[in-house]
């Protein structure tokens, strides 16, 4: 059932990413020309709120409101372009090749629908499964997110469920389907610290056992850096610095640094945290 | 200034916080971290008067709280919560929101101590006319702390105060509670799960798990990794495992 892929190419490509929103204003500019590309790897999508980061994770979902104007010289996944892509072909995208998990699970759930319910449901929309398949995949996607009572958690509607529970039973629906790209736009915000942990190692084991691609959208660098692969660091709608995880400590923009420096510490004592100078040519549109 | 002793707080049969006791000196800034159900927000709130279900000792400046608190309890105690955009009132004007306390505690200057707080956490006067939805988080959590303040209370309580906001902001309003706490000679409480955000801020800290105290320990212990109880143990590995980058 996957559909093919170019040859050679990255299964996603983006290449000078415009959104725009009107706004009371005038016209808002979410993202101003942003490029990456993501093959069978974890990139992460870094940023603080406004940067620009959710919308560029939605723009390929084709997920922005209406208002919204999207161009791009490339925006495409897999073969599809998604700029000119069909509803039709979209729904096939969206749950069934890319799926897509929120920062709380208790607003992404459906609150009237059980568990179980609701991942027997999205593998019904994306394959011909009779009730009774869709019921037994369910409980399997249940047990392959690590829950050890997946009977009780399918039985279970969302509010039963504590956020971290919720948040399994998310990435469960999710990769029901086998997508072949995950977005997750901060998945662990609304959890504890340990929780987050495990959740996040969680999507890591996953992600590499199916040899999927992982788009973490966060605004914590650190934590990014800790599960992708590589880094692209977005302010006000660009990518200021695209890099290693594991060359973080190594990053050259003044943004990546600052954003670095003003964290807290538990090894080191700062008696005053450094607080970020934003730099004006930082905004100034790149060539 | 803050004695709190074998403090129970039972909601329904849910006994959310059991047997905890900790006491404050002038001037300092004791930290209260845990998961979330641990009941640190649960022991905080007792401490404000926005859970009546208590029964313990509580004892403010030497005096013991009952369950009403009198105008005189919030002058000496305020309170700033973690989410900035739900503990302002959507409709009313920053001006209005400064007032309301100075209106309650009977204070005649209004117009220059909201000129003096606005300075105070480095808003612009500008601001002060404008809506909640007018503003940054880190704007909003500024005219929250600034609400707190402009009564002078002796006693601050945070819960969660620079959780919701992004980094850079977190650490313009962190540098800004630890500069008013040294203008002001402030006691404060600090409910956190961010142990970084605790050492930075806090001398000492009591660690809570499942309602109770599991731990008591200073800033030194805490860097250092001397804590004694596992679950100490863990969160500060937790901690340092997601902090290396």
């Amino acid at each position: 059932m996957s559909a093919p892929n170019l040859p050679g190419e990255p299964l996603v490509a983006v290449r000078n990413l415009h959104v725009d929103f009107p706004s009371a204003t005038g016209v808002t500019q979410a993202v101003r020309g942003v490029s990456f590309a993501i093959g069978r790897e974890k990139l992460g999508i870094v940023g603080e709120s406004g940067s620009g980061k959710s919308v560029t994770g939605r723009a390929l979902m084709g997920l922005l409101p209406g208002s919204a104007t999207v161009r791009a010289d490339v925006l495409r996944f897999g073969t599809t372009d998604i700029l000119h892509a069909s509803e039709r072909e979209m729904r096939t995208l969206r749950g069934g090749r890319i799926g897509l998990i929120l920062q709380d699970p208790k607003y992404s759930l459906n609150p009237v629908m059980t568990a179980g319910a609701q991942i027997a449901e999205a593998l019904r929309a994306h394959s011909r499964l009779g009730r009774r398949e869709a019921r037994d995949a369910a409980l399997a996607a249940l047990e392959a997110v690590q829950i050890r009572d997946p009977r009780r958690v399918a039985d279970a509607y969302p509010h039963e469920l504590s956020g971290g529970m919720g948040q399994r039973v998310m990435i469960a629906m999710m990769l029901a389907p086998n997508p072949e790209l995950l977005i997750a736009d901060e998945p662990t915000s609304a959890l504890d610290a340990s929780v987050q942990a495990e959740i996040l190692r969680l999507i890591e084991e996953l992600v590499d056992r199916r040899g999927m691609a992982l788009m973490l959208i966060s605004h914590d660098l650190p934590l990014v850096s800790r599960f992708c692969d590589r880094v692209a660091v977005l302010y006000a709608g660009q990518v200021m610095e695209e890099l290693p995880a594991a060359d973080l400590h190594r990053a050259t923009h003044a943004y990546t640094r600052g954003l670095l420096e003003c964290l807290p510490s538990l090894d080191h004592k700062r008696e005053r945290l450094a607080t970020l100078r934003r730099d004006p040519s930082w905004l100034a549109p790149h060539a | 200034m803050i004695d709190i002793a074998k403090l129970d707080v039972r909601f329904g049969t849910n006994h959310a916080v059991r047997g905890v006791s900790f006491r404050v000196a002038p001037g300092e800034t004791f930290g209260l971290v845990g998961e979330s159900g641990s009941g640190k927000s649960t022991v905080l709130r007792a401490v404000a008067g926005l859970v009546t279900e208590w029964t313990g000792r509580i004892a403010v400046d030497g005096k013991p709280l009952g369950r009403q608190r009198d105008r005189a309890f919030f002058r000496l105690v305020q309170m700033v919560f973690q989410d900035p955009y739900g503990s302002l009132h959507p409709r009313q004007t920053v001006d209005r929101i400064l007032s309301e306390p100075l209106a309650v505690h009977g204070f005649a200057d209004a117009d220059a101590r909201i000129l003096r707080a606005l300075e105070e956490v480095a808003l612009p006067r500008a601001a002060r006319f404008r809506y909640p939805h007018q503003l940054s988080g880190g704007q909003r959590q500024r005219v929250a702390i600034a609400r707190a303040l402009i009564a002078d209370p002796r006693v601050l309580l945070l819960d969660e105060p620079t959780s919701a906001l992004d980094v850079s902001v977190q650490a313009e309003v962190l540098n800004l509670l630890a500069d008013l706490r040294a203008a002001r000679g402030l006691t404060c409480i600090l409910v956190s799960h961010n142990l970084a955000v605790v050492a930075h801020l806090c001398g000492r800290l009591a660690v809570m798990q499942g309602g109770r105290v599991v731990e008591e320990l200073d800033e030194a212990a805490l860097r250092t990794g001397r804590a004694v109880h596992p679950h100490t143990q863990d969160l500060i590995r937790l901690s340092r495992d997601l902090e290396t980058a």
